[in-house]
């Protein structure tokens, strides 16, 4: 032993020391990802159906129930598998709540091991598009078509608000997903806040803009939003696209038709948008805030208006003065006269979209959770704890709203049929969110980005989503 | 006496080897096969898809852009950090001047100091990463109400909501919470230098710049270089820092975007897993690459003491 060879013992050690340090992290994010087997047979067995089990739940299974814990918490879903309990006492119900879908389930959709029941909401959800492009959701037609809970004469299908099914549909006749909750989408303000300077909700954008200024003299911001999630300002500026040139702009925003973006109605509502930056009428610091931040300042009556959705009454609850009056507007006109859409026109859709996965073990007993879900008791239920409507038309009878959610219904009657749905957020979810809201319209409202600029760069981000082989496409029937 | 040397060698290294190659070298090659498919993530039927991801990998601007916030944070961060760490260590250790009738000391409250700098270090980089969140806040953060207190109203900047700044921001942050672990670690390299080295500088008439650089920082290279790789190594991976402090997906317009959090997005985010594995595998020969040109640039004479 004792060789002396190029270099010493010491330097060998060294240096291997010093691979191992660097193996260690890129190690460490390439071994996060593997995949596991695929597994078929794992399924429990159907129970028998009869009137009170129309879809014939093995009433001794386990039920795996993984609820997104977010805006509208966890406690809605308990309440509902008490329910589900008393139905069948010999089942036990596993529950789960997280805010981190993805992270959580992925592994388990890989290893062919999913829950029964997923709320797959939040920031971290599942990509739908790619759920339903690799076959690993269970169609909920059957659920659809199964009794209601509370009158068997009547289908699940036809108690529901209009436009709720056909979001769960993608290509074709499945129901891949089903919204519980009916979000209201649109400028969000206070009625107290507003009446403090003598006005009302802005039916124009000149109102609108002169309403800025009278607040901006009192030293009150006119609008807000999460500068670090821009993707919530399109809640007001989609449907506003849709007010000034018509369902259709949005339509074939929706297709990724090449320059559907270059619609002047687009530019018209850039602009607008843009003017209130240009005046000075965001509120200072905005580009820097959280969802949360920004309600808050909100909330405390530093600024009017914030682009929302009817979450935001559960959400900011603890920081909402009493005599707050939330309130939410459709976007104002701007230009009454010429506007493709009358006033009110209003974005409003299901949140929280449920899934149960193809190969969940008990797939029966995850729609009959859902079924139970979308009764009366449940459904006001969820209303009265999170003042959020839920897909079951009506279920508000009886109730006394709090003023976000009254508002809300207000809204949608006034809308009525002119209710607008954009698409392209459940299809292309980093279009969406990560490149024409963070990269484009988040830049355009912090002022380092023109309306035109805007334009073009997301014109290309679409064009680059319409190329990419890897992203399925949808488009509108 | 050399008789049986090698099966005892390799009696030895047998299982840890079958360990590593388990538990390491699997996974890696694992990894790249999964790079060459377009496997979602979501479900676990995949094809090959030969060089596609790579194709997509160098026409994508994103990818680019991250690949360049990761150079640039190798350039500064090591740069930074170990540069005050080893200004820190040497003022706690060797620049102080005559005190306790000792030659060679630290400054006044050298102690404390220590305890100071290295505090960030007990903290988790998460709450780190969510206290200086809080700090940079536009309206409420204790950076701008500082700006306000001390008159200046007009400089009130967005910090991780600009552009400009975010990465910057980020970067102080990555630097604050590692230079303690530096200060310490170089502290205790020179702790083993001789006294009489520095007695012997002093008697010469040496400054401190000329302690520093003649006998401090030639003595404590090796240290420094291992300091250096860890670093890099920090620089390459950024990713809870990132993720953290700027929510939206990688600042605004992509301008903390990072290679690690970019695979993260790709991977849990698009369903889009063998993409992310694409990147991992660039990451891993980025990380070489680095770790080489370290190896070659660092390599000096030693010195013996």
């Amino acid at each position: 032993m004792g060789s002396t060879g190029e270099f010493g013992r010491r330097d060998l050690i060294k240096r291997a020391s010093a691979l191992g340090l660097i193996a260690v992290p890129s190690m460490s994010v390439l071994s996060a990802c593997a995949s596991g087997g695929d597994s078929d047979d794992n399924k429990v067995d159907k129970g028998t159906k009869s009137e009170k089990n129309p879809l014939a739940v093995n009433d001794s299974a386990q039920l795996d129930v993984v609820i997104f814990d977010g805006g509208f918490g966890q406690q809605y879903a308990k309440d509902a598998e008490a329910e589900y309990k008393a139905a069948y006492p010999k089942a036990t119900v596993k529950h789960a709540a997280t805010q981190e879908i993805q992270t959580q389930l992925q592994p388990r959709f890989n290893g062919g091991t999913p829950p029964d029941l997923i709320d797959n909401s939040g920031a971290k959800q599942m990509d739908l598009g790619t759920l339903v492009g690799k076959k690993q959701l269970t169609d909920l037609n059957a659920l659809l078509d199964a009794p209601s809970v509370d009158d068997p004469s009547k289908k699940v299908r036809d108690t529901l608000r209009p436009g709720v099914v056909e979001m769960g549909q993608f290509e074709g006749q499945e129901t891949w997903v089903l919204y519980y909750a009916y979000t209201v989408y649109g400028v969000w303000y206070s009625k107290t806040n507003l009446e403090k300077l003598d006005a009302q909700y802005p039916e124009t954008w000149d109102d609108m803009l002169a309403l800025c200024e009278k607040a901006k003299k009192k030293g009150v911001a006119g609008w807000t939003y999460p500068g670090k999630y821009p993707y919530y300002l399109p809640f007001s500026l989609y449907p506003f696209i849709a007010k000034i040139g018509g369902r259709e702009v949005l339509d074939r925003i929706d297709n990724l038709e090449p320059n559907a973006w270059k619609d002047p109605a687009v530019k018209a509502a850039f602009e607008a948008y843009y003017e209130l930056f240009k005046k000075g009428y965001i509120l200072r610091g905005t580009p820097g805030l959280t969802h949360i931040e920004s309600q808050t300042a909100w909330n405390q009556g530093k600024v009017l208006f914030i682009p929302n959705g009817s979450w935001v009454e559960n959400e900011s609850k603890q920081t909402t003065p009493a005599d707050f009056k939330m309130a939410v507007g459709a976007p104002s006109s701007l230009d009454a006269k010429r506007d493709k859409m009358p006033f009110g026109t209003l974005w409003a859709a299901g949140g929280e979209p449920f899934i149960v996965p193809k190969n969940a073990k008990n797939p029966q007993g995850g729609m009959e959770l859902l079924r139970i879900m979308l009764g009366k008791k449940s459904s006001q239920n969820f209303i009265k704890q999170v003042s959020s409507l839920t897909s079951l038309n009506g279920g508000t009878d009886g109730l006394t709203l709090p003023p976000g959610l009254s508002a809300s219904q207000e809204a949608l009657a006034k809308a009525g049929q002119n209710v607008v749905n954009p698409r392209i957020g459940d299809w292309y979810t980093a279009l969406q969110k990560e490149k024409i809201g963070v990269a484009a319209l988040g830049e355009m409202m912090a002022g380092r980005m023109t309306p035109d600029e805007t334009i073009n760069k997301i014109q290309k981000f679409a064009d680059d989503t319409r190329k990419d082989d890897s992203v399925k496409k949808y488009k509108h029937k | 006496m050399q008789h049986g040397k090698y099966r005892f060698i390799v009696g030895f290294l047998a299982v840890p080897l079958a360990i590593y190659a388990v538990f390491v070298i699997s996974p890696f090659v694992q990894a790249i096969y999964y790079s060459f498919t377009d496997w979602t993530g979501l479900s676990s039927d995949f094809k090959v898809v030969g060089f596609d991801n790579y194709r997509k990998m160098f026409e994508d601007d994103i990818f680019w852009k991250s690949v360049g916030h990761n150079v640039l944070l190798l350039l500064v961060l090591p740069l930074v950090t170990l540069g005050l760490g080893l200004f820190f260590a040497f003022m706690l250790n060797v620049g102080g001047r005559r005190r306790k009738n000792a030659a060679v000391a630290g400054v006044r409250g050298s102690g404390l100091y220590k305890v100071v700098y290295f505090f960030p270090q007990v903290l988790s980089i998460a709450i780190v990463a969510l206290l200086f969140q809080f700090a940079y806040n536009p309206n409420s953060g204790a950076l701008n109400s500082f700006l306000k207190a001390i008159g200046l109203d007009s400089v009130q900047p967005d910090w991780l909501g600009d552009p400009q700044l975010a990465l910057w921001c980020v970067m102080a942050v990555m630097v604050w919470s590692n230079v303690g672990f530096y200060v310490v670690l170089f502290s205790a390299g020179m702790s083993s230098i001789p006294r009489d080295f520095y007695e012997a500088a002093l008697l010469d008439g040496a400054n401190r710049v000329q302690t520093f650089f003649r006998i401090t920082l030639p003595l404590l290279w090796d240290t420094v270089q291992t300091g250096w790789v860890y670093m890099g190594i920090m620089a390459l991976d950024g990713f809870a820092v990132v993720q953290i402090m700027t929510v939206g997906p990688g600042g605004p317009d992509y301008s903390t975007e990072v290679l690690a959090y970019f695979l993260y997005t790709k991977a849990f985010r698009d369903g889009q897993a063998g993409y992310a594995t694409t990147l991992g595998v660039a990451l891993l020969i980025v990380t070489m690459i680095f770790a080489g040109v370290v190896m070659k640039l660092g390599r000096r004479e030693r010195l013996e003491f």
